[in-house]
């Protein structure tokens, strides 16, 4: 009898603790994953020698907005702001058009070079020449310091194109046969039959395409870092980080503004911590609009990978 | 997709069968006019830079041109593999990839775990969403990030913790020291792909038959040995595919790497084959030798994969290729 109730008592107690500790668990993963970047949010509306005092963590001491403005001010951080914004726009337009055309004809049955082309792209990723041709080729099109070495190059993305693919496969094909025999060319069954169905795997794929353009620094700092009208805004912070880290720490740097007054001026620091919330806020307020679209698209991209 | 499909019979039947190919391709035109244009592309950035493999095995100067260098066969080769410097970057390349490998993947699996037990959806969906955040950055940005996590000054988050709790008494240098560099790296791979990485494993979870779990349960058995005989069992291939596809990975990378240990002491444990490519060809000249060894990395990449593929489809799981 006794053991028996401490049987129920423990079958009973068993979901209260687990789930009392998972919660616990999962709140340290958030915290862990959150506090990094709540904390440089927190920095970049500070006074930026009140930072140096330390001590900041989840809220700013000394609101200022001095940072921000200092930015803004910089003219090349302006400069990587608006090409930033250019070649994600372009890069994500076109690497959708791209991935989608693509994908359609390759998910054609009929297609007379299905197979080869398939193949053709299949094998690029796996394959890929490396940084020193890949810079000599770009040398002789003429595209180092040039705008369309963002775009080009990283077009097309086979793994993009198989996603899409493998989503118009899971479409009814008599759609596109129906089309067909009522006369639409294939231009016309693309962009009204299939396009408008594919909606959630565009929105995914758009999202990729829109997070690689705006995450890329080293194409700018291999190809256009002698030309600063082509400067992007990663690639601004990347000078800034390794000019930082190279230089002595930032305790020293407390002792060039000594004094108890609070005067409006820029630390190493909190430039950083200013231009990593404009360099990643875009992306940030996107993607969990977009969360239920692209883990479909993870999952179909991996399946058939 | 067989060419006994129906839909392409039909299709097919449209053309003459007597006629020759080249009806077919006028009556495909418009597809061959929508996929052309990309495989042009496509040649021209993956396919016509290969040729520059030929700079590997000569003793390639640019005003030369490729025709005019000098031909010295397989001596970058020889010399590469002699190179003390390169086979620590080879070391350094595959022991940081291969820790965060592991784990990643041994954190993911676990956190997908964890996540598909809990019962409350708001909390879920919240823990997930803000678990993809740091994908989302890029590595400067997750670089800068690390480097105040870690940093020795009076706002290093971890050291702080750290002399609070008692467990140190002065700050470590994390990120100077390179006895850590290698868990630094790792710590910086996990924190930005994880909750990226269990989408999958969540999704692979979600189509487990719930039958199984309710004949376990019968059998008298507990929420761990569920997870143990049911779940994981279910997402194996799952793992298996995804293994696969990171093992042709394994001797790339050079983000975090190049952004945070570029100096200093932690250069000898920093530095990757990427990095020593990066170095040796475009800062100091030295072509031939870095294009030999970005061949070097690609030839063992595709072994690689071809090999764990290989391997996979003699255990009857799914393949890749």
């Amino acid at each position: 009898m006794a053991t028996e109730r401490t049987e129920i008592r423990r079958k009973r107690l068993e979901p209260i603790v687990f789930h009392t500790i998972n919660t616990l668990l999962m709140s340290i993963v958030i915290i862990v994953m959150l506090y990094p970047f709540w904390n440089t949010v927190a920095v970049s509306f500070n006074n930026a020698q009140d930072t140096l005092r330390g001590g900041i963590t989840f809220w700013p001491r000394a609101f200022s907005l001095y940072n921000y403005q200092t930015v803004f001010k910089n003219e090349l951080l302006v400069i990587g702001f608006v090409n930033s914004i250019l070649r994600t726009l372009l890069g994500t337009a076109l690497g959708l058009l791209v991935a989608a055309l693509v994908g359609y004809v390759l998910s054609r049955p009929e297609f007379l070079w299905r197979k080869f082309a398939t193949y053709f792209f299949l094998v690029t990723m796996y394959v890929s020449a490396g940084l020193i041709p890949n810079y000599f080729l770009m040398k002789d099109l003429h595209m180092t310091n040039n705008f369309l070495v963002y775009i080009l190059p990283t077009l097309v993305s086979v793994f993009n194109i198989i996603v899409m693919r493998s989503y118009i496969q899971t479409l009814p094909s008599s759609m596109v046969e129906a089309a067909n025999i009522d006369g639409a060319g294939h231009f016309r069954c693309f962009f009204q039959i299939i396009l408008p169905c594919c909606k959630p795997v565009l929105a995914t794929i758009a999202l990729w395409c829109a997070v690689w353009q705006w995450d890329s620094w080293f194409d700018t700092f291999i190809y256009c870092s002698s030309n600063t009208n082509l400067t992007t805004l990663q690639y601004e912070m990347m000078k800034l980080l390794s000019s930082a880290m190279n230089s002595a720490t930032d305790r020293s740097a407390a002792s060039i503004f000594g004094g108890n007054q609070l005067v409006d001026t820029v630390t190493p620091v909190s430039m950083r911590a200013a231009i990593t919330v404009v360099a990643s806020v875009p992306i940030l307020l996107v993607y969990p609009f977009l969360q239920k679209y692209f883990v479909k698209g993870v999952t179909i991209g991996a399946v058939k990978g | 997709m067989s060419d006994h499909n129906p839909a392409l019979q039909t299709l097919r039947a449209k053309i003459p069968k007597r006629e020759n190919k080249w009806k077919i391709y006028v009556a495909q035109k418009e597809l061959f006019i929508m996929i052309i244009p990309c495989m042009i592309i496509t040649f021209i950035f993956c396919y016509l830079p290969l040729t520059g493999w030929i700079m590997a095995f000569e003793n390639y100067l640019p005003y030369k041109g490729y025709l005019g260098s000098s031909w010295v066969g397989l001596d970058q080769f020889m010399f590469l593999l002699q190179n003390p410097i390169f086979w620590q970057t080879f070391r350094n390349t595959v022991c940081m990839s291969l820790l965060s490998l592991l784990f990643g993947f041994v954190c993911a699996i676990g956190f997908a775990l964890l996540l598909n037990e809990m019962r409350v959806r708001v909390f879920k969906n919240f823990t997930q969403t803000i678990s993809y955040l740091p994908h989302f950055l890029s590595w400067v940005i997750v670089c800068a990030l690390v480097q105040g996590l870690f940093s020795t000054g009076v706002d290093g988050t971890l050291n702080n913790l750290l002399m609070s709790i008692g467990i140190i008494h002065k700050p470590i240098l994390w990120l100077g020291d390179p006895k850590y560099f290698w868990w630094v790296n790792t710590f910086a791979n996990i924190w930005k792909e994880v909750g990226w990485n269990s989408i999958i494993y969540l999704a692979a979870m979600s189509s487990i038959d719930p039958e199984l779990y309710e004949s376990c349960e019968i059998d008298g058995g507990n929420r761990f040995s569920k997870m143990w005989h049911i779940t994981l069992p279910g997402i194996r291939t799952t793992i298996l595919v995804l293994l696969i596809m990171n093992i042709g990975w394994v001797l790339n990378g050079y983000e975090f790497q190049y952004l945070a240990g570029n100096r200093g002491l932690v250069l000898d444990v920093s530095q990757t084959i990427d990095i020593f490519v990066l170095k040796y060809g475009i800062q100091l000249g030295n072509y031939s030798l870095a294009t030999a060894a970005g061949i070097f990395k690609s030839v063992i990449s595709i072994g690689l994969v071809a090999y764990t593929n290989h391997l996979a489809a003699k255990f009857d799981e799914g393949t890749l290729l």
